[in-house]
C-alpha cells in the first residue's frame, strides 16, 4: 500500500498572527511544519512500522512557496520515504477549494491507498482541506480522526464527535484528516535529519501537474480577503462569591441549565 | 560569506527546541528545586543521537559536527542549563578524550556505550590544588604488577556518580614531571564519589569531589602515550570551550525571550513595560550583543569542522559568551521586578544558572591569559 501524507508549512505558533495589507495572514517570520501534520506522518510510519498491513512507500506532498522545502525536509525526517513539492507562483493567495484542487492533481498523479493529513492547519485552521481533497479525488474521507484501523481494504476509525467518538468504517482509497490525540509524534533523530537530504524531493509546477491555471491561485479562488476587524473583546464574565457552597453550586448548575450545557 | 545554516542544522535547531520546550521546559523547574538529575530526559536525548553527536557514525556517534552540536547545546540551554551541561560535560570532556587519544581497544569498549548515551562520561582535571593552573596536579599514578594505583583526589567533577555513570577519565601525575591521562571505569577497587555540592545553580547537574585510595586500574587504561596528558587536556578545553560558548549564547537567549515576553505582559502606569525606553533599551542592547555572540560561537564551531585552527577564536566565544549570560539574565530579572526574584519564573534559575558560565572550563582571566597569548601579547 502506499500512504500519501499532505503536509503544510506554517507561521510557528509562538510566531504572533498578523493580517497584511491585502488581507492575508502575514506569514513572515519563523516558519515550522505544522503540527497536527506530524501527526499524519507518525499516523504513516506507525502503519508501515506495525506491520499488519504492507506500506511500500509515504509520501510526503506539499504546495507553498519554495521555502516550503523545509516542511517536506522534515516530513521525510520523520520518517516519510520521498517528498514532491508544488512550487509555482500560480497557485500563491489560492482559497481552500483552489488548494484543494491543487492538491488532489498532485495526488492523482501518485495514486496513494490512503491519504493522511492534520485535521487543521495552524494558520488558516480550516478543517477542511481533507474533504475537499476527498471530494476531487471522489474519495470517501473522515476527518479529526484519533484512532485508526486497516484490515485489508477497509479502515475502521475513530473520530472525535461533538459528545464522544463516532466509530466509523469505510474502505480504501480514502482521505482520513487526524487529530493530535491520534498519537504522539516522534521527534527526527539527528541520523535521520542527515538522512533526509537523500531521499528524493521531486519539484513541479503546475503544468507538470496539469492543474488549470485559472482553477489556482487568488484569481481562482472565490473566497475575498480584507476589512477584516479584531473580535470583539471576550465581556467580563460573571463572578460568584462563594458563601456557601450548596447555594454557588446552585447557582453554577442555574447558570449551566439556562445555556443548556446541561 | 554565507551567514545562513543548511537545511540540516536548521531542522536540528528546530528539532532540540520543540525538545526542548515541550519535554524539559516542564520539568526545569522541579528538577532544579528537587536537585533531581534528569535521568528520563538523558535517556530520550540518547535515543536521539544527542549524547554523541560530534562524533563519527563508525565509533557510534550521530556523525554530526561542531556546529550541530552547538546549535543543539545552545537551544537545551534556552529552556535549562543542568540539562545542557550534562549533555555537554559528557560529550565535550568525557567522550572527547576517548575519541582523540583512545587505542582501538579503548575506543571499541568505550565509545559506542558513551555515544549512544548508555553510559555517562566524565573528566576529571580539576583538583583542590589544580584549577586554573591545571598543570599543578597532585594525583599520583605509579605502576605496580600491570597496573596503575591511583591516589588522590577530584573536585567540581560533573557527571561522575549518576547511576548511569560509566567512567571517567582522569589527569594523574606518573611521573615527577610527567602528567598522563588514565581511563577509570566506574567499578574500579579504590574509586569513590563524594557527596554532590550545594551549588548556586546547575542544581539537576551531578558535580561532586571524588576520591582514589589505592585506586587500581589496568596498565592498558593510559590514555594515549605517556606524559601526554598535558597536551590532551589542553586540546580537549579548546573543544569544550565550543560547548561552553554555545550554553552562553542559549542562556542568553532564553533570558532575552523571557524578559520580552514577560515586558509585553506587565503593565505599569497604564501601559506595558516593553512600551519604555529604558527596557526597550535593555532588550535591544541584548538582542545585539547575542546575536554577535552567536556568530562567535558558529565561527569557532565551522573552524572546528574545516579543519582549522580554532583556539583563539573559541576562547573569544567562551569570553564573550559567559559574561553576556551573566548580564543577560541580570537584566532579564531586572525587568520582571520583583517576581524575577522569584522561583516560579525561569529568569530566578537563569540568574543562578548564569555565574558558572564565567568560570568552569577556564575562567574569564584565564581565556585572556589564551587570548593574549595567540595575540602575541
Ligand atoms: C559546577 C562546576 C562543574 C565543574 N565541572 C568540572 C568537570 O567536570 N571537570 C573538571 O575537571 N573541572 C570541573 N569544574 C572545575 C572548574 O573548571 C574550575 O573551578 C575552574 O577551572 C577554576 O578553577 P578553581 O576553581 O580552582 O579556581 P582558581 O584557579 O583557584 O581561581 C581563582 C581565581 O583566580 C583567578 N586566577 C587564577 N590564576 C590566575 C592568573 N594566573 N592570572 C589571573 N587570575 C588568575 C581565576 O581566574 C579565578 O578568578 C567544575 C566547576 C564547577 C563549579
Amino acid at each position: 500500500m502506499k500512504i500519501a501524507v499532505l503536509v503544510k508549512e506554517v507561521p510557528d505558533a509562538a510566531v504572533e498572527k498578523r493580517i497584511d495589507a491585502s488581507g492575508r495572514l502575514d506569514r513572515s517570520g519563523e516558519k515550522n511544519l505544522n503540527p497536527y501534520d506530524t501527526h499524519a506522518i507518525e499516523a504513516a510510519v506507525q502503519l508501515k512500522e506495525g506491520g499488519t498491513i504492507p506500506v511500500e512507500e509515504i509520501v510526503a506532498i506539499t504546495a507553498g512557496p519554495a521555502g516550503a522545502e523545509r516542511a517536506l525536509h522534515k516530513a521525510v525526517s520523520l520518517g516519510a520515504d520521498r517528498s514532491v513539492l508544488l512550487s509555482d507562483d500560480a497557485v500563491a493567495g489560492s482559497d481552500v477549494i483552489a488548494t484543494g484542487y491543487a492538491l488532489a492533481k498532485l495526488l492523482e498523479r501518485e495514486s496513494p491507498d490512503l491519504v493522511l493529513l492534520g485535521q487543521q492547519s495552524d494558520d488558516g485552521e480550516n478543517y477542511t482541506i481533507g474533504a475537499v481533497v476527498g471530494e476531487f479525488l471522489g474519495y470517501p474521507s473522515l476527518t479529526q480522526v484519533v484512532k485508526l484501523d486497516i484490515a485489508g481494504e477497509t479502515i475502521t476509525a475513530e473520530r472525535q464527535a461533538e459528545y464522544g467518538y463516532d466509530t466509523v468504517e469505510i474502505d480504501l482509497p480514502a482521505v482520513i484528516s487526524v487529530g493530535d490525540a491520534i498519537n504522539e509524534p516522534r521527534y527526527p533523530s539527528l541520523k535521520a535529519i542527515m538522512g533526509a537530504k537523500k531521499k528524493p524531493l521531486e519539484k513541479i509546477t503546475i503544468a507538470d501537474a496539469g492543474i488549470e491555471a485559472d482553477k489556482v491561485g487568488a484569481a481562482g479562488s472565490k473566497i475575498e480577503c480584507g476589512n477584516f476587524t479584531e473580535p470583539p473583546k471576550k465581556s467580563g464574565g460573571t463572578i460568584i462569591e462563594d458563601e456557601d457552597t450548596s447555594a454557588t453550586v446552585e447557582q453554577i448548575v442555574a447558570w449551566l441549565d439556562e445555556r443548556k450545557l446541561i | 560569506m554565507d551567514f545562513d545554516l543548511s537545511p540540516d542544522h536548521e531542522l536540528m535547531r528546530r528539532t532540540v527546541r520543540d525538545f526542548a520546550e515541550q519535554e524539559v521546559a516542564p520539568i526545569a523547574e522541579e528538577l532544579d528545586r528537587e536537585k533531581r538529575f534528569p535521568y528520563e530526559l538523558v535517556r530520550k536525548m540518547g535515543a536521539l543521537g544527542w549524547m554523541g553527536i560530534p562524533f563519527p557514525e563508525e565509533v557510534g556517534g550521530a556523525g554530526g559536527d561542531s556546529l550541530a552540536y552547538a546549535i543543539a547545546v545552545e537551544e537545551l540551554t534556552r529552556i535549562d542549563s543542568s540539562v545542557a551541561i550534562t549533555m555537554c560535560a559528557h560529550t565535550s570532556l568525557g567522550t572527547q578524550p576517548i575519541y582523540l587519544f583512545g587505542s582501538d581497544e579503548q575506543r571499541a569498549d568505550w565509545l559506542p556505550k558513551l555515544t549512544s548515551g548508555e553510559i555517562l562520561g566524565a573528566f576529571g582535571l580539576t583538583e583542590p590544588e589544580a584549577g586554573s593552573d591545571a598543570g599543578n596536579v597532585q594525583t599520583r599514578a605509579s605502576l605496580d604488577g600491570g597496573e596503575w594505583v591511583v591516589n588522590g583526589a577530584k573536585q567540581f567533577i560533573t557527571n561522575a556518580g549518576t547511576s548511569m555513570s560509566g567512567v571517567v577519565c582522569i589527569t594523574a601525575k606518573t611521573g615527577d614531571d610527567e602528567i598522563s591521562n588514565l581511563i577509570v571505569p566506574q567499578d574500579a577497587p579504590g574509586y569513590e564519589r563524594g557527596e554532590p555540592y550545594r551549588k548556586m545553580g546547575w542544581n539537576a547537574s551531578d558535580t561532586r569531589p571524588l576520591t582514589f585510595t589505592d585506586c587500581r586500574v589496568p596498565e592498558e587504561n593510559l590514555l594515549g602515550p605517556r606524559g601526554a596528558g598535558f597536551k590532551q587536556f589542553l586540546r580537549v578545553l579548546d573543544i569544550g570551550r565550543i560547548g561552553v560558548a554555545a550554553m552562553g549564547v542559549g542562556l542568553a537567549q532564553g533570558a532575552l525571550d523571557e524578559a520580552l515576553a514577560y515586558a509585553k505582559e506587565r503593565k505599569a502606569f497604564g501601559k506595558p513595560i516593553s512600551k519604555y525606553q529604558a527596557i526597550q533599551a535593555k532588550l535591544a542592547d541584548l538582542s545585539c550583543e547575542i546575536e554577535a555572540a552567536r556568530l562567535l560561537v558558529y565561527k569557532a564551531a565551522k573552524e572546528k569542522d574545516l579543519g582549522r585552527d580554532f583556539s583563539l577564536t573559541a576562547a573569544q566565544a567562551k569570553l564573550k559568551t559567559g559574561r553576556l549570560a551573566v548580564r543577560a539574565t541580570e537584566e532579564a530579572v531586572q525587568i520582571h521586578g520583583g517576581y524575577g526574584y522569584i522561583e516560579e519564573y525561569p529568569v530566578c534559575r537563569f540568574y543562578r544558572d548564569a555565574k558558572i558560565l564565567t568560570i568552569g572550563e577556564g575562567t574569564d582571566e584565564v581565556q585572556q591569559m589564551v587570548i593574549a597569548r595567540a595575540l602575541g601579547a
